[in-house]
């Protein structure tokens, strides 16, 4: 049969020599491979503390943003849930009620707003379908958890800290 | 009388201890050591968490130990289930009782021996107690009532034996060097570094015996390239398949206590024990209590090197198939120390 490739090598096995069946040599060029590692820096970053820095369109955990003056952005439009491949976002729209112009920018908020992160691929389509930038997938790297229940995410984690507190 | 006697046994009795703790806490680090060691070899960080840079490490894998469900199996000989690591143990640990620590401590007039028992055939007392160390093995194999156990143990049996032969047949040109059985005549024999216009030091005057008794120590500690018997990844565990808990922490730990016994006896019969260039000088400066004491640290630098060779070998190179280890045992490694015999028999008798 003609070879598929050109990148064909044709090996041949020779009986060992002297010096390859002492075995020592061999044994002697290995010590100094490793011994020559022993000396290297190490590769390992203590991770919890230091981190890799991430490169720039890395997507990790989602924050639902403010404006600029502190108010949510989010309008509960349902966008994002719908442009979801994983359905991973639920959320409950509510009625901003008088009083509540310096929490919400627009008259509809989102009462519950819900990201399963199990079922989050990061794909970063409710950042692209959201028209009001209220969704980033800016954050670090979700963490670990016992329980299913606790990768539910909530407002309290994904809504941004308050401007100047 | 009776109070020399008395205080001959005591103070017997604290240098018993004192070994036998440092041996224990030489183990117990040399595993902390191996990942460590492990870890640099191999550009990573190794334990780094309990304590700092890790040192309180065998701590917590001693405590692991301790804390693990303890499992006799049912048709197990309970008995001998319980001897097997015990002997293992014990065998390792009465190997250094020969080993000549140091020259005499003087503390104002009283003489102290760094040494448990000169006896005139400390070398053969070491064999002995090496060829001792199978039974553990062995037994424990065998009282698991299970075949690949006993598969196991009759695998690391005849490895042991096997090799005990070369090194056997490797001391035996060192004996005729030396002239004499007793550890602390020959490393007496190997004073300073330099004399008559060549090295005291034994490895000089035996380097192929050197070599022979290296490799048969790896394989008597069962280390890499020649841990067959207890080869986790290919052949089952091994003769501790059916270990847990601290039990197989013993089996395990008396790895380390040989290879630290052994480090002790290589550098004792081959690289001059506490011997070291200019002790001569030291030990009139320093005076008599504290020039030993210089030389017992020269004696654990020395044997913490060749900890460390053993653990550098061991993440070089791969273990051997059991044919081939067979093969450079039987094939190899006797026909070259008999070898190694009849040049040193005529090479002291032709160029003395």
């Amino acid at each position: 049969m003609e070879p598929l490739t050109s990148k064909r090598k044709v090996i041949e096995s020779k009986p060992l020599n002297f010096l390859e069946r002492a075995y020592l040599p061999a044994i002697l060029s290995g010590l100094r491979i490793t011994g020559k590692h022993f000396f290297r820096k190490s590769v390992t970053i203590r991770y919890p503390e230091q981190k890799r820095e991430f490169s720039e369109n890395f997507r990790g955990m989602h924050s639902l943003k403010r404006d600029e003056e502190g108010r949510e952005r989010c309008t509960a439009c349902g966008l994002c849930a719908l442009s979801c491949p994983a359905e991973a976002i639920t959320m409950i729209a509510a009625e901003r009620q008088p009083g509540e112009e310096h929490l919400y920018r627009e008259e509809k908020y989102a009462a519950v707003y819900e990201i399963n992160m199990l079922r989050c691929i990061f794909c970063g389509l409710c950042e692209e379908a959201c028209p009001k930038e209220a969704i980033y997938l800016d954050g670090d790297i979700v963490p670990s958890n016992y329980l299913r229940k606790d990768f539910i995410y909530g407002k309290d984690k994904l809504v941004e800290e308050p401007l100047n507190q | 009388m009776e109070l020399a006697l008395i205080g001959f046994v005591g103070e017997k009795f604290i240098l018993v201890g004192i070994i036998f703790g440092i041996s224990l806490v030489v183990a117990m680090y040399s595993t902390y050591a191996e990942r460590k060691v492990a870890a640099f070899f191999q550009d990573r960080v190794g334990p780094n968490r309990a304590g700092p840079l890790g040192i309180l490490q065998p701590l917590a894998d001693g405590a692991k130990m301790f804390m693990k469900e303890e499992i006799i199996p049912t048709r197990a000989s309970s008995l001998l289930f319980i001897v097997g690591p015990s002997l293992a143990i014990m065998t390792a640990c009465i190997g250094s009782a020969v080993i000549p620590w140091g020259q005499p401590v003087i503390i104002g007039s009283d003489y102290f021996d760094l040494q448990v028992a000169d006896i005139n055939v400390g070398v053969l007392y070491i064999f002995g107690v090496v060829s001792l160390g199978v039974y553990g093995v062995m037994i424990g194999g065998w009282a698991s009532n299970n075949k690949y156990s006993l598969l196991g143990a009759i695998r690391a049996a005849s490895q042991n034996i096997s090799y005990e032969i070369a090194m056997g047949l490797s001391i035996i040109a060192l004996l005729m060097v030396t002239g004499t059985l007793s550890l602390r005549e020959i490393v007496e024999q190997q004073h300073g570094f330099w004399h008559h216009g060549y090295f005291t030091w034994n490895f000089f005057r035996q380097p192929l015996g050197f070599l022979l008794f290296i490799v048969c120590a790896f394989a008597e500690t069962n280390r890499t390239p020649f841990d067959l018997p207890e080869c986790e990844t290919e052949l089952v565990g091994g003769y501790h398949t059916e270990y847990s808990s601290m039990k197989l922490g013993f089996y395990l730990f008396s790895e380390y206590i040989n290879m630290f016994v052994s480090s002790a006896v290589m550098s004792t019969l081959y690289f001059g024990g506490y011997n070291y260039p200019g002790m001569d000088w030291v030990n009139t400066t320093f005076g008599g209590t504290w020039g030993p004491l210089v030389g017992v640290g020269v004696l654990f630098l020395k044997i913490v090197f060749f900890i460390f060779f053993f653990m550098w070998v061991r993440w070089t190179i791969p273990r051997f198939r059991y044919d081939q280890l067979m093969d450079l045992g039987w094939k190899i490694l006797i026909p070259l120390a008999i070898a190694n015999i009849v040049l040193t028999g005529l090479f002291s008798t032709f160029f003395k």
